[in-house]
């Protein structure tokens, strides 16, 4: 099976690759070996948050104190400028709608009732500009009975701080009596599906909302609307008389649900082909090159392509793996950026900056992955398997699959 | 560096431990959201899993709600079977036996030697609307379902009657794995593929003697008899495959997909030497096209809109693409993909009075894309999903492989090969 690309991991960063490929019409294929952490979204891509513990105002600015090995230092700054420009562009293509500034972070309410800085946030949540006061003075935080994933005390906790005069009220409504038999099925998407199904059950709970949140400014809820049908928090906002603020709820995330979907739509829109529940085993390498690379499914019909691109996550997604003796990168055995010494892998501090946080795939100055230290000539790589930097410690994550996944991109286009 | 292969420690055969609780999974399972009382498919695999085995007794019966449509195990990103976990939960520890009218559902070659024999008969009779209700009250199979009519001759009949003989005037040979629908209900379906594989330059074989795969069997509880099947059939294969050096190829998704992994995953059954060349029909052609071995010629008078939909054991086994793509050469061919969600019938399952709801509800995104589109048929791999489309939406539907049988010329396509 031959295309113009392919590319290992079907996550935010595969995605992104994929669409800005398949936008210029190559003929591109993702082969993802399950759904992708975009189901863990909280609802904001981070640029840089923080640096050295401080936190960020313009990352563009930040970077520049970052090493010499960062993914961002080696896109180079000027071209990360330029591609945060365009990242939410492609988004936006994609039906996904994004607020925010790359030389100004902004803020949002966590569910742990802190204001954290990030880039970009999609339009189901609200975007503070900043991190010391909160809009309202009186707030009502309504919660689902018998909904465990968002923790109503936590908010409130957090917003007596910017002295928000807050009360939390829960609700039942009979669409819910049938998954709350189950407590272990009452997640954020079940409640979605509810709201998905039909307008009925969105207008009985605007109704409660407007009732419940009388002699109050604004309405704190647990984002749970628009899995499959997108314009349920739109809806919901436009029904209810006072402003909501959503924030979100333990995963799988709704907001990060549709935006997979609704990216993996638009990159089959293209013309390109999604793999998805299959495993690449291995790859065939000759001359420096690799010709082709081989799936659990496909089996011995081999997927060929002129350039290849590997997005397959840090250790998690097991992008890269971690034995007790040694790293490595386990579909093509590529050169590891990370210490052999396993004693060194590890802070013993907890909340340290960790060393394997910054293991990833070596690559040379073009994003080409290395065997013995040469490059192969076709093999790109781009997301959070390239090492070089500690996404939780910076704020970073989001940013670096973003933005080298479209850096990578125009290299395969040049 | 030499390539690395993972090999996690003391892992269980059904992985259940790798499960991280992400519950990715329950947002694709298509009975958890129209049928509540399913416990889901986190909680009812690796969750439950890890109960069932400290104490059998938490073996839940809402398990058999499951339709094994495998798409837990397609959106888990971290390998789990969750579906076999669950299967096998029910293999192990239902007390629940098979009813008769499990026995019937599930004994497709049986019941369809009998039907098939007296098809005249069998076919308006269990069409008529008061025997359905006689079915549902007796038996609880659903009033509304209506049974797939029994070809009065079959497929294996009819091969050795009429096109048995010239098959050796081929220079390469495979084995075909037709099932029991082709064999009892659409013979059609058979003699197409024997049409496209002769005008490819394969002369098409039956297996010594083929069994039903066993799918309806498993789900329906009856293991014994599953496993007593596979083994032979495993046996037929390796005297095509191993002996003979000839591949088998199938027309039924669901059959194949039983064959190469639930056999050995569900039933203990090993098929290492046969698996790789068990595969479907459509997987054999692309493979050919693909690595420039075969071309395909088509009538220019061809001229369909159609409409794929992906069954869920295609969609685990990651084949529509070699359907998809075939239909797609067909110059005439105004192609579209339906959303691949599940039909909601899943063999037997949907026949089933207690299921017809759930089954109904959850093909309905399905129907109405199919009801909402311009598209002249379905086409789909899968032959249980055909009778839940023509049951439930306005369409008909074909199979890839008749389809291709339909638009090819096989003249043309066999001077190409025959001129070398």
């Amino acid at each position: 099976m031959k295309f113009d690309n392919i590319i290992i991991g079907g996550g935010l960063s595969g995605l992104t690759c994929g669409i800005k490929l398949a936008e210029q019409g190559r003929k591109c294929a993702i082969v993802s070996s399950g759904q992708s952490a975009i189901h863990f979204f909280s609802g904001s891509f981070d640029l840089l948050s923080k640096v050295d513990g401080q936190e960020v105002k313009n990352p563009f600015e930040g970077m520049k104190s970052l090493a010499s090995n960062h993914p961002y230092q080696c896109v180079g700054l000027d071209n990360i400028k330029r591609l945060a420009d365009e990242a939410p562009k492609l988004l936006d293509r994609a039906g996904l709608t994004f607020s925010g500034q790359a030389d100004q972070n902004h803020f949002v309410l966590t569910p742990m009732g802190v204001m954290k800085p990030t880039w970009l946030t999609i339009d189901d949540f609200t975007r503070f500009e900043q991190n010391d006061a909160f809009p309202w003075k009186k707030a009502v935080i309504l919660n689902f009975s018998g909904f465990l994933d968002f923790h109503t005390l936590f908010v409130q906790d957090g917003l007596k701080k910017f002295k928000v005069d807050t009360q939390i009220k829960n609700f039942a409504m009979k669409e819910f009596d049938a998954i709350r038999r189950n407590p272990s099925e009452m997640r954020s998407t079940n409640i979605a599906k509810v709201f998905d199904q039909g307008e009925d059950a969105l207008n009985e709970f605007a109704q409660k909302v407007n009732e419940l949140s009388e002699g109050f400014e604004v309405v704190i809820l647990p984002a749970v609307f628009g899995l499959f049908n997108k314009n349920v928090a739109a809806e919901l906002k436009a029904k209810v008389n006072k402003p909501v603020v959503l924030l979100p709820a333990l995963p799988p995330s709704t907001p990060g649900i549709r935006s997979q979907i609704l990216l993996r739509k638009r990159f089959e829109e293209l013309g390109g082909t999604y793999f998805l529940g299959d495993n690449v085993e291995t790859g065939t390498i000759e001359n420096n090159k690799l010709l082709a690379i081989h799936t659990n499914n496909h089996g011995d019909i081999k997927l060929e392509a002129d350039q290849f691109v590997l997005a397959s996550g840090s250790f998690y997604s097991k992008g890269i793996v971690a034995t007790r003796e040694k790293l490595y990168e386990p579909i093509l055995g590529l050169d590891i950026d990370g210490d052999v010494d396993s004693k060194k892998w590890l802070d013993e501090k907890f909340f340290n900056d960790q060393p394997y946080m910054h293991y990833g795939v070596k690559t040379d100055s073009k994003f080409r992955a290395l065997i013995n230290g040469k490059p192969i000539e076709n093999l790109y790589v781009a997301g959070s398997v390239l090492g070089g930097a500690n996404a939780l410690k910076e704020g970073s994550g989001a940013g670096i699959s973003l933005l080298t996944s479209l850096h990578v991109a125009e290299e395969l286009l040049k | 560096m030499k390539k690395e292969i993972l090999e996690p420690f003391n892992i269980s055969d059904n992985n259940f431990e790798q499960c991280v609780k992400c519950t990715i999974c329950t947002v694709y399972c298509p009975v958890l959201e129209v049928n509540p009382d399913y416990p889901g498919p986190k909680q009812s695999g690796p969750d439950g899993e890890r109960l069932r085995l400290k104490d059998p007794n938490f073996f839940d019966e809402s398990l058999k709600l499951c339709l094994n449509c495998k798409r837990c195990e397609i959106a888990c990103p971290h390998g789990v079977k969750i579906g076999d976990i669950i299967q096998m939960a029910r293999i192990k520890h239902s007390k629940k036996k098979p009813i008769v009218r499990d026995m019937i559902l599930a004994n497709t070659d049986i019941v369809g030697t009998m039907a098939s024999t007296f098809a005249p008969i069998v076919n308006p009779i269990v069409a008529l609307k008061p025997v359905r209700r006689i079915m549902d009250g007796v038996l609880k199979i659903d009033h509304n379902r209506i049974f797939p009519k029994y070809a009065g001759m079959r497929f294996e009949t009819w091969y050795r009657k009429y096109a048995e003989k010239k098959q050796s005037d081929f220079k390469k040979h495979l084995s075909y794995f037709h099932g029991c629908y082709v064999n009892y209900n659409f013979p059609q379906l058979g003699k197409d593929l024997i049409k496209i594989m002769n005008a490819a330059g394969y002369g098409v074989h039956l297996l010594e003697k083929e069994k039903c795969c066993g799918v309806a069997l498993i789900s329906n509880g009856l293991i014994k008899q599953a496993t007593k099947q596979a083994k032979h059939n495993v046996e037929a294969f390796k005297k095509s495959i191993v002996d003979k050096k000839m591949p088998v190829i199938s027309t039924s998704s669901t059959c194949i997909f039983t064959i190469r992994d639930e056999y050995p995953h569900l039933l203990g059954v090993k098929n290492e030497e046969i698996r790789d060349e068990s595969e479907l029909a459509t997987r054999f052609l692309f493979r050919l096209i693909d690595s420039g071995k075969l071309k395909l010629v088509f009538k220019d008078s061809y001229k369909k809109r159609i409409a794929y939909h992906t069954p869920c054991h295609m969609e685990k086994l990651g084949w529509s693409i070699y359907s998809t793509t075939l239909l797609k050469m067909i110059p005439g061919v105004d192609f579209m993909a339906l959303e691949s969600r599940c039909c909601g019938i899943a063999g037997t399952y949907g026949f089933k009075k207690e299921n017809y709801e759930t089954s109904q509800g959850v093909g309905k995104p399905l129907f109405d894309q199919i009801d909402n589109s311009d598209a002249d048929f379905v086409s789909t791999d899968c032959e249980t999903c055909k009778w839940q489309v023509e049951m439930s939406t306005t369409k008909k539907v074909e199979h890839p492989i008749s389809i291709l049988a339909e638009a090819l010329d096989v003249e043309a396509t066999m001077k190409l090969w025959q001129d070398k």
